[in-house]
């Protein structure tokens, strides 16, 4: 193939040197040859895969001191999809932690060539994304304000000024594009060369035309690599098998899941024009055709992602195949209109090839990457969704960090293999999902927006009932989650097909049930909430936990206490509220996507004893959340028990019976700030308690309400939600939430240390509230999340929620706020008086409005007593 | 005078162009300036005569066969000239799909078109899809489904469909029926045909349970289980006259007892000899009953072609009489589609045919039984249910049509004997039974009227079902190769193939796919929808000049059961 045939010429000029190091000859001849140099025994790291991800991993390790690191490829390096590739690297990306890392990788890349001698092909041509629509626009507009406040040169251009850049592009039906000057093009297999090269100078070895059979692991942790040219032990082994990354996951006694699915990509060369195009003609992408294109040797490559992907190796066999797939012309086609449309002048041009090469996707179109949570040193780096050269520079050092120091240098929850289950794992499920993702590379991400694929696997006993009341779904961790409830009457369909950046239509339903929650009661079934149950027959649960656990734990029983489970550095890994049972028996409530990361923490983290257990009852419980004035009285009326605050006070968690069940776990919290309860019911009771509740609540004007009005909720309190607002790089002390530490607990607990620091020498960045001012909810753009804060006009950081507050009728948008020094960028420490003394403005796509900031919450909407812990901390309250 | 009424326009206005070439008084045709603007139904016989006359002089007839006209047929055509309507389409056909193409030839009243939609609503007003039933989701039965569907070229149209499901044995019977001079037999062969059938398959104690419960008065086992369009439908009024003929013969059956087992070639071959027997008798007999026994009479003197098969498990036998067509798609290794012929034509193509009749003829009459490729010179297919004009002897013919009601005395046809008819009978209806034993490629078999076969060929019959029913159009991909081809190029190709595929998705009957490849289909092999709604927007005294009526049976088969049953006696 051509393409192969070049960058072997050019790997055989450029590296002598690293040929007779690791003494791997190369021949255009086909067969096998024999390997001169063994496999060592031993090894700390053993990486399998020898594309972009493996070698900059490699790379990235041994530059960071690891020095006895074998990596190993079962052809040779970078003929997978990385020698396919069309080596755009491009910064435009919609995810803050993706777009830091193509912004590295263009910055190391740019460097690679000096730095190990191997030309990379890296030219600076900058790119053009094209918007045909408005709200394209609109989203590009996002793009570039996120990518403005790093740093990183980017502008909003009419298509006036587009042509200028690139004169074949038409732009009759343009609307506007944004241009990134320093976006770059590389030879993708020559970059990963060039970082073999550099790691196997740094003393990393390298074996080709070896394969990784499987990886043994024992009591938890990898303990070695079988190949088929022997065994090497090793502690750290490294997935970065691309599209081979799931079977060789599977292929284990332990296995380890990789949700990821090849689908074929197709992009076309052509000859050159005939005045051959200049290389530094910048790259263009058209999302709404489809389409990219690059210059090519004076001539054009150009791809797209398909809206009906062709799907391959669900079976998971003849993976080999990768070169001989049969190219389809037939498949191209609608994109070879887009390109046709979009360079009529192309016409003329003359066809070289149409390349076939696979790309593997996962369900949520972010790559994976990180520690499996059922073996110890056992990483991963795939699933790069077709931008592997974009992110694999800035992947491959996270990783290595990872690897290090325990953590990578920045939040990759967003990539963490944990936050995916064994359930994604099922080929059905990722055949149908990846045919959703790879054409959502190109369609428009607007707010609020849910895979359709996939769905309906994990419910609640009560999802037939609710969706026969108008429950509309989204999905959370594979579980469906009701989002609001259209009234009976109201045009289904339209609500279902809103996708916009403005005011939704789901406006005054939600509006409806968020009332309802404060005037009345509302029912939210919650049984997605991830659920533990730990306990132990002496005292060892509750010494463990109140090591794993920033708040105190030893509360009497039938105590709620919300606390963070924090990491060495203060950073919340989980965020949750666990009701103390009995003496030796603790109930875990966390976020959804917490399942599999925080059983693993914990399980890493816990004592091998047999004393002690630890169970996952998620799907035990089906959990209904009363939220409103009212809730008390419905309960009350259903188990002849006196719910009021005198009785049953706040953060409180009693088994009692509801109707005929008896043994149902009430607590009186509700995730919003709301008076209310939390009833965990047994499943096989849950439809039964929820018709007792739905038929006694009447009276009080009960009603269904969905995630989206409890967000609102939850939002306009500014509470924060782990995931969403807390992240590993967060602490207790930077949210406001020092009440939920107990630093004098008498026992150290991990994070202490860190926290102690920070009160004592103030934080670096605080978690705030802005109500947005000038800002009218019918006309303009709506807050999404990560939007960029400004300062008295100087960038101090971006949000990370935001909802309109139906009681403060003005949109509330969370974010944490930094002191950036003005001259050297450092940060320094933000104190109370910093935030107020500023006047801030958020910016949506690149628009401003006017925010007030708040640390605390308005008391004026909590109706509820609280505890008298909190209570010391409404001090400040303003309003 | 004739009777307004929609049997006798059925029974009058049809000798057709092509199956029949009827001689016309020549005292009728001072009328015919006059009649055109009259009702259709008073002169049809004269029209439709006069018609095909100018089709075959004026122009080429695109069909095989011509109509061949006596000469003292001198008469004029230019009568019909000054109509322009007319005359835009009288000519030939190589012209004719230029015409089509290129409107600036066409008359400002020919310049409408019908719409897609209505295109397919046409196409589509007789189509009928079955499915066999799946039990414990498994279908055990070696036939899938089919899909069937008819297009009218006559007004009413001549030919009819039947299909039904074996009761009392096992297998499934269709059957595609071409009737000429008028539809009445093919109608009373399409309801009669298949309990012949089913009688002389069964066994003797179900003929003598059946036999006894119908002399007691009890509930009849049923026999067949029919699936019928809506518009497939049963007369009435004959029924009791049908069933106390088929009771003779299964009571015949009864008697003659031979203990073996049921063949079902020669169940067919009875069947078919049998039912025309019972015609040709129930019109000599005649009936108390008016009408009834105008319409024996009807159904004796007109005729029709029936091809039928029989798909039991993987034992497939198709009975044919007449020029109809059983065509087996089969799949080739390699994906692509073939035909096998599973019925030869009884006409004058056939050479062994040729044969045969000569052979039952004496020496003198050779050079007259086959003239201008029909029998007699008349008739084109050379064996046909009915047709009592070829197998009664002159006499009888008289005796039989002076004793009849007045309408059959003033019918031209009925009337007018065959030249040189020197010793019938010159016609049976003895079918010829072809066994094929089916295998696992064997995916298809499509039965159909010589409407199909006169203007598509058995190959890309089986390319374009085969397609169709595994749903891949089996383009070969391209490959650019070492070839200079541009992006433009590309585009233009790919955008080609695209509409090309397009077309498979219009229709859920396999059947209504292929009448619009038959209908449609231009010179690429591909269908124009431009032409498609020329040909259906057609007057209907148009119609049949361009086209015949099609009548398609699609079977198809599965492969599963078929291999498991091949495995089984292996």
């Amino acid at each position: 193939m051509f393409l192969r045939v070049l960058s072997d010429i050019q790997w055989r000029a450029a590296n002598p040197k690293w040929r007779r190091m690791t003494s791997s000859r190369r021949s255009t001849s086909t067969t096998a040859e024999p390997h001169p140099v063994s496999l060592p025994a031993q090894a700390q790291v053993v990486i399998c895969g020898g594309g972009i991800t493996g070698t900059s991993v490699a790379y990235h390790l041994s530059k960071m001191g690891w020095k006895d690191i074998v990596l190993l490829e079962q052809g040779r390096l970078a003929a997978g999809t990385t020698r396919f590739c069309a080596g755009i690297v491009s910064t435009a990306r919609p995810v803050s932690i993706e777009l830091k890392m193509a912004h590295y990788s263009n910055k190391l890349y740019q460097q690679l060539e000096q730095e190990t001698g191997v030309p990379t092909g890296y030219t600076k041509t900058g790119s053009l994304s094209l918007a045909q629509t408005q709200d394209r626009l609109i989203s590009l507009k996002r793009i570039a304000s996120s990518l403005s406040v790093m740093g990183i040169p980017c502008e909003i251009i009419t298509p006036k000024q587009a042509v200028q850049l690139h004169p074949l592009i038409n732009i009759h039906d343009l609307v506007g594009a944004m241009y990134v000057p320093e976006d770059a093009l590389v030879t993708s297999a020559n970059v990963s060369l060039a970082l073999a090269t550099a790691a196997s100078r740094n003393g990393v070895q390298i074996h080709e035309r070896t394969s990784v059979s499987h990886v043994t692991v024992q009591k938890g942790r990898v303990t070695g690599v079988e190949t088929d040219r022997g065994r090497i032990q090793c502690q750290y082994f490294v997935n970065c098998a691309g599209q081979w990354a799931y079977e060789l996951g599977h292929s284990g006694e332990v296995p380890v899941h990789i949700p990821l699915h090849a689908c074929e990509h197709f992009y076309l060369l052509t000859h050159p024009l005939a005045e051959p195009l200049s290389s530094s003609l910048p790259t263009v992408v058209d999302p709404d055709g489809r389409i990219y294109i690059r210059n090519w040797q004076g001539g054009i490559l150009s791809g797209g992602f398909e809206k009906n992907p062709k799907p391959l190796f669900t079976e998971g066999r003849n993976q080999l195949e990768i070169q001989n797939l049969q190219e389809d012309w037939d498949h191209f086609g609608p994109l070879l209109s887009a390109l046709l449309r979009r360079m009529p002048g192309l016409e003329a041009l003359q066809i070289l090839q149409l390349v076939n090469c696979p790309e593997s996707f996962t369900p949520d179109m972010r790559c994976i990457m990180g520690e499996s949570p059922t073996a110890r040193g056992y990483f991963v780096l795939a699933g790069m969704n077709s931008a592997g050269i974009s992110y694999g520079g800035g992947a491959g050092k996270y990783l290595a960090e990872w690897m290090v120091n325990g953590y990578p240098s920045d939040n990759v929850w967003p990539l963490d293999l944990k936050r995916f289950g064994t359930l994604q794992s099922s080929r059905t499920f990722l055949r149908h999902r990846v045919m959703e993702v790879m054409p959502l590379m190109c369609d428009l991400k607007v707010p609020r927006w849910d895979f359709q694929t996939g769905r309906q696997l994990r419910t609640s006993p009560l999802y037939d009932r609710l969706d026969a009341q108008g429950a509309r779904w989204m999905e959370k961790h594979g579980f469906e989650r009701v989002k609001y409830f259209v009234p009976p009457g109201k045009d289904l369909l339209d609500l279902d097909h809103s996708k916009t950046f403005y005011k939704p239509d789901w406006f005054d339903i939600v509006g409806a049930e968020v009332k309802c929650c404060k005037e009345a009661v509302c029912v939210i079934d919650m049984s997605s909430f991830t659920k533990f149950e730990i306990s132990s027959t002496g005292d060892e649960a509750l010494e463990n936990l109140q090591y794993l656990f920033s708040n105190d734990l030893d509360v009497p029983v039938g105590h709620v206490v919300h606390t963070g489970m924090l990491n060495e550095k203060g950073g919340y890994e989980n965020d949750c509220s666990i009701a103390r049972l009995s003496k030796r028996s603790f109930f875990m409530i966390s976020p959804t996507d917490q399942q599999v990361h925080c059983w693993a923490w914990l399980k890493n983290r816990l004592p091998d004893d047999s004393n002690l257990t630890l169970e996952d009852v998620t799907w035990k419980y089906t959990a209904l959340n009363l939220i409103g004035p009212r809730a008390v009285d419905v309960l009350s009326e259903l188990s002849y028990a006196p719910m009021t605050a005198e009785h049953f006070p706040s953060l409180f968690c009693k088994e009692m019976s509801v109707g005929y069940a008896n043994g149902i776990r009430v607590m009186s919290i509700t995730h919003t700030g709301e008076p209310g309860f939390v009833l965990y019911i047994p499943i096989e009771y849950a439809l039964h308690v929820y018709n007792e509740v739905m038929n006694m609540g009447q009276k009080y004007g009960i009603r269904n309400a969905g995630y989206y009005a409890l967000r609102s909720l939850r939002i306009e309190k500014f509470f924060a939600f782990w995931g969403q607002d807390l992240d590993a790089f967060t602490t207790p002390m930077e949210c406001g939430r020092e009440f939920q530490v107990k630093l004098e607990k008498g026992m150290d607990f991990v994070g202490q240390e860190a926290l102690l620091e920070q009160k004592q020498n103030g934080v670096y960045k605080r978690f705030t509230m802005f109500i947005l001012e000038d800002h009218d909810t019918d006309m303009d753009l709506w807050p999404w999340w990560g939007e960029p804060i400004f300062r008295n006009g100087r960038y101090v950081g971006k949000t990370t929620s935001s909802a309109y507050s139906y009681t403060l009728e003005r949109h509330v948008c969370l974010g944490f706020v930094h002191n950036f020094d003005e001259k050297t960028g450092e940060e320094l420490v933000v104190t109370t008086d910093f935030i107020n003394q500023g006047e801030y403005e958020i910016d949506i796509a690149g628009q401003r409005f006017q925010a007030k900031a708040k640390l605390y919450p308005f008391s004026s909407l909590f109706t509820q007593r609280r505890r008298k812990d909190e209570v010391e901390l409404s001090g400040y309250q303003t309003e | 005078m004739l009777a307004a009424s929609c049997c006798d326009r059925r029974m009058c206005v049809c000798p057709g162009p092509r199956r029949i070439a009827i001689p016309v008084r020549s005292s009728r045709l001072p009328l015919l300036s006059d009649a055109m603007p009259a009702p259709a139904h008073l002169f049809p016989l004269i029209r439709n005569c006069e018609i095909s006359r100018i089709g075959s002089t004026a122009c080429y007839c695109h069909h095989r066969h011509l109509c061949c006209l006596p000469s003292h047929f001198a008469h004029s055509h230019f009568r019909y000239a000054p109509q322009k309507k007319f005359a835009a389409l009288y000519r030939p056909k190589e012209n004719f799909n230029h015409f089509i193409h290129t409107r600036d030839h066409a008359s400002a009243s020919q310049r409408f078109y019908l719409t897609p939609p209505q295109v397919n609503s046409i196409l589509k007003a007789n189509e009928y899809s079955f499915k066999v039933p799946e039990f414990d989701g498994k279908n055990v039965s070696s036939v899938l489904g089919f899909d069937s569907n008819q297009l009218p070229a006559n007004a009413p149209i001549e030919d009819r469909r039947s299909a039904a499901t074996c009761l009392q044995t096992r297998g499934m019977l269709l059957g595609v029926f071409d009737g000429h001079a008028g539809c009445a037999c093919a109608q009373a062969v399409s309801e009669r045909l298949f309990y012949y059938i089913a009688v002389s398959l069964l066994p003797h104690e179900t003929l003598l349970e059946i036999e006894n419960a119908v002399e007691s008065g009890r509930a009849l086992l049923p026999i067949l289980q029919w699936h019928k369009h809506p518009n497939d439908y049963f007369s009435k009024e004959a029924s009791k006259l049908y069933f106390n003929s088929l009771r003779t013969y299964w009571q015949e059956l009864i008697d003659l007892n031979s203990g073996e087992t049921t063949d079902v070639r020669e169940a067919l071959i009875n069947a078919f000899k049998r039912l025309d027997n019972d015609i040709s008798l129930e019109a000599q007999v005649g009936d108390p009953n008016s009408f009834l026994n105008y319409l024996v009479l009807r159904v004796a003197f007109s005729g029709a072609t029936a091809c039928v098969a029989h798909v039991d498990g993987v034992d497939l036998h198709i009975a044919n009489t007449g020029d109809s067509r059983a065509m087996l798609g089969v799949q080739e290794e390699d994906g692509s589609w073939s035909a096998v012929n599973l019925s030869y034509d009884h006409n004058a193509q056939n050479e062994h045919e040729v044969e045969r009749v000569k052979t039952e003829h004496p020496k003198s009459e050779e050079k007259t039984l086959v003239k201008q490729d029909r029998l007699l010179g008349l008739l084109m297919p050379f064996r046909a249910f009915g047709d009592v004009k070829f197998k009664w002897s002159i006499e009888l013919q008289k005796r039989v049509i002076e004793s009849g009601p007045d309408q059959l005395n003033d019918n031209e046809y009925t009337k007018f004997i065959p030249p040189n008819y020197h010793t019938p009978p010159y016609l049976t209806a003895e079918p010829e039974v072809i066994y094929h034993k089916l295998r696992p490629q064997d995916k298809f078999l499509v039965l159909a009227t010589d409407g199909l076969w006169e203007t598509m060929h058995r190959q890309d019959v089986a390319r374009i079902v085969g397609e169709y029913l595994t749903g891949v159009h089996h383009q070969q991909p391209i490959a650019v190769g070492g070839y200079k081809v541009t992006l433009g190029q590309m585009h233009g190709l790919l955008t080609e193939r695209r509409a090309r595929i397009s077309s498979v998705f219009e229709d859920q009957n396999a059947a209504t796919h292929l009448i619009r490849h038959a209908v449609g289909n231009n010179e690429f092999g591909t269908v124009d929808h431009e032409r498609l709604s020329k040909m259906l927007s057609l007057p209907e005294e148009l119609a049949r000049m361009y086209r015949d009526d099609i009548t398609i049976i699609v079977v198809q088969f599965n492969s599963h059961v078929i291999g498991a049953c091949q495995n089984e006696e292996l």
